[in-house]
């Protein structure tokens, strides 16, 4: 069967090959190339080491601002999402009527785009800083709570169906178990049920981690990095960097490459986790 | 107090905490429908009032019927951008499910070192965040002529090819090879094996990759932006459009535009939402 397969190549791989090529590998491998040079276009790329890293760290105080802005969004994002959503997701499997309505509610969110995410949460949060007479323009301070609302009103009902599923995959025998050893709820709790779905913690963990670090649609629609530059995250300062003023495009690549060297980081951790998790089991 | 009425109580406490939240997750998008019926100049000044449909000393008239939405369609050409948005997501969804499909059979049944080597470039691509690649890519769909909704819907495949392909992957990995050699045996040929064999079994991935990539698609702000955004809006772009360009922005036109965005999608959850909510959390469980 391998040998009538591989003749049929061509019709089988290579449309996906080729998009794949042109849409990621030639770009992402230029992107590296890129990083190193400077240009404007592709096109009149001068080789200059690595110059570009160097000026990311000092042209300007904006990458190490963004970097400290995306590590304590996400880090309060990661922790309030999964909390609130456990709790969600905790409230949900007992037996109470309705419970496909509110998972129903509280999921919808996650399907909205996140231009669309970051208007709607823009007019919530300028209303009711209107009764102090300012809006969120005015510090980062409201700029960083409102992407954190914001994130936990996208993310909760998501992250609350994969907890849901976990939690739904724990023999009931195990909590019997325990109410007839007399084990109080708080100990059922933390000796049975978050270690049986530890899996599921990691996996929220990662997702929230993952997608906040990389937040940009709606960082770009709350605040747009308003005041100044002070709420804008790694990828929206990229961006600004790329398309903000001509010139700039070498370090704006470097940062690119940072910013996926950052992310690779994580990904990898994550991948190391489960990889450790798998042997123990 | 005994324990079932105890246990009612707790029931029905629940249910309360329930439903307060559910109404605190459904009132931000309350508020912009409500806001979306109010004059543009009433909607920043006081969003959390509904609109007043009389005149009263010293208080205009708020509502404003469906000026906002009239407006809003006419500044955003709302109604092309909803047409290039189903375009562009429909033939999207179609080529990743028709061609990621075909390419996992082959990496999963073809085994050398440069299949191997093809699959984890795919699962590579996964990791790599998108302000990594937007500039050259943006150049290249410009340099190749691939910046109108047709060009673009290949970008798409290339970009979605990384998850699609890996989900797909991991579910062919566990299927028998007994039906295919037998379907082979019985001379059919790969087409015929794959369309009439295995592309019946791989539905379930099938619904989770066409619903990640739909949702994803759908909602692109950036990559469309920065391919075909000169020419042509989809309905991020339409909805970013009218925070710029020209001067104070429209709030009423801002307002009536995000019902418009919203809705197409509300109505799509609420028609499939178990495949939806399915879908999701099985693509995170695998991804």
């Amino acid at each position: 069967m391998q040998k009538t397969l591989r003749r049929y190549f061509p019709l089988f791989l290579l449309p996906t090959l080729l998009a794949f090529t042109v849409a990621f590998l030639i770009p992402f491998i230029l992107g590296v190339y890129l990083s190193f040079t400077e240009f404007t276009t592709v096109t009149d790329a001068a080789w200059v080491g690595f110059s570009n890293y160097i000026k990311v760290f000092t042209a300007n105080q904006d990458f190490l601002n963004a970097l400290w802005f995306t590590i304590r969004f996400t880090v309060v994002s990661v922790v309030s999402v999964n909390l609130f959503a456990f709790l969600l997701a905790l409230l949900l499997t007992r037996k109470i009527h309705g419970t496909n309505l509110f998972r129903t509610i509280f999921f919808m969110p996650n399907l909205l785009g996140g231009i669309v995410l970051g208007y709607i949460w823009q007019l919530m949060i300028n209303g009711v800083l209107m009764y102090w007479g300012v809006d969120i323009t005015f510090s980062a301070k409201y700029g960083f709570w409102g992407l954190v609302i914001l994130m936990n009103w996208q993310m909760v009902g998501y992250m609350m169906v994969i907890y849901i599923a976990g939690l739904q995959n724990i023999p009931e025998d195990l909590s019997e178990a325990a109410a007839i050893d007399g084990a109080s709820r708080w100990q059922e709790l933390t000796r049975i049920t978050i270690p049986m779905v530890m899996p599921s913690i990691t996996i929220c963990t990662f997702l929230t981690l993952t997608n906040s670090f990389k937040l940009f649609d709606q960082n770009l629609a709350l605040t747009a990095g308003a005041p100044g530059r002070e709420t804008a995250m790694l990828a929206l300062d990229i961006y600004h960097t790329f398309y903000g003023r001509v010139g700039y495009e070498g370090i704006g690549q470097a940062k690119a490459v940072l910013f996926f060297l950052m992310v690779a980081a994580v990904a990898g951790l994550q991948l190391w986790l489960t990889r450790r998790k798998e042997v123990d089991a | 107090m005994n324990h079932p009425a105890k246990r009612k109580l707790t029931g029905l406490l629940i249910f309360v905490i329930l439903i307060l939240l559910a109404i605190l997750f459904l009132l931000p998008i309350l508020i912009v429908l409500m806001n979306s019926f109010k004059g543009q100049f009433f909607i920043s000044s006081a969003p959390f009032a509904f609109p007043t449909f009389s005149e009263a000393p010293g208080q205009p008239m708020t509502f404003a019927g469906l000026a906002n939405y009239l407006n809003g369609l006419q500044k955003t050409g709302f109604l092309s951008a909803f047409g290039y948005s189903l375009f562009i997501t429909l033939a999207s969804v179609g080529l990743i499910l028709l061609c990621c499909s075909m390419a996992a059979w082959y990496l999963t049944r073809v085994r050398n070192a440069a299949v191997s080597a093809i699959y984890y470039l795919f699962v590579f691509s996964m990791i790599v965040p998108f302000q990594m690649v937007m500039f050259t890519m943006s150049k290249i769909a410009n340099l190749l002529r691939l910046d109108n909704p047709v060009g673009i819907v290949l970008i798409y495949l290339g970009f979605g090819a990384g998850l699609s392909v890996f989900l797909f992957c991991g579910f062919l990995r566990g299927l028998p090879l007994e039906i295919e050699e037998a379907a082979m045996i019985d001379g059919c040929s790969p087409i015929q094996a794959f369309f009439l064999v295995v592309f019946p079994i791989l539905r379930p991935t099938a619904i989770t990759v066409a619903i990640l990539n739909t949702m994803w698609i759908w909602n692109d702000y950036l990559l469309p932006y920065l391919v075909i955004g000169n020419k042509y809006k989809t309905i991020p772009i339409a909805v970013q459009y009218l925070q710029g360009g020209y001067g104070s922005r429209d709030m009423g036109a801002l307002m009536a535009m995000l019902v418009l965005a919203i809705l197409p999608i509300v109505v799509f959850y609420l028609t499939s939402q178990k495949y939806i909510i399915k879908g999701v959390a099985a693509g995170a469980v695998k991804g």
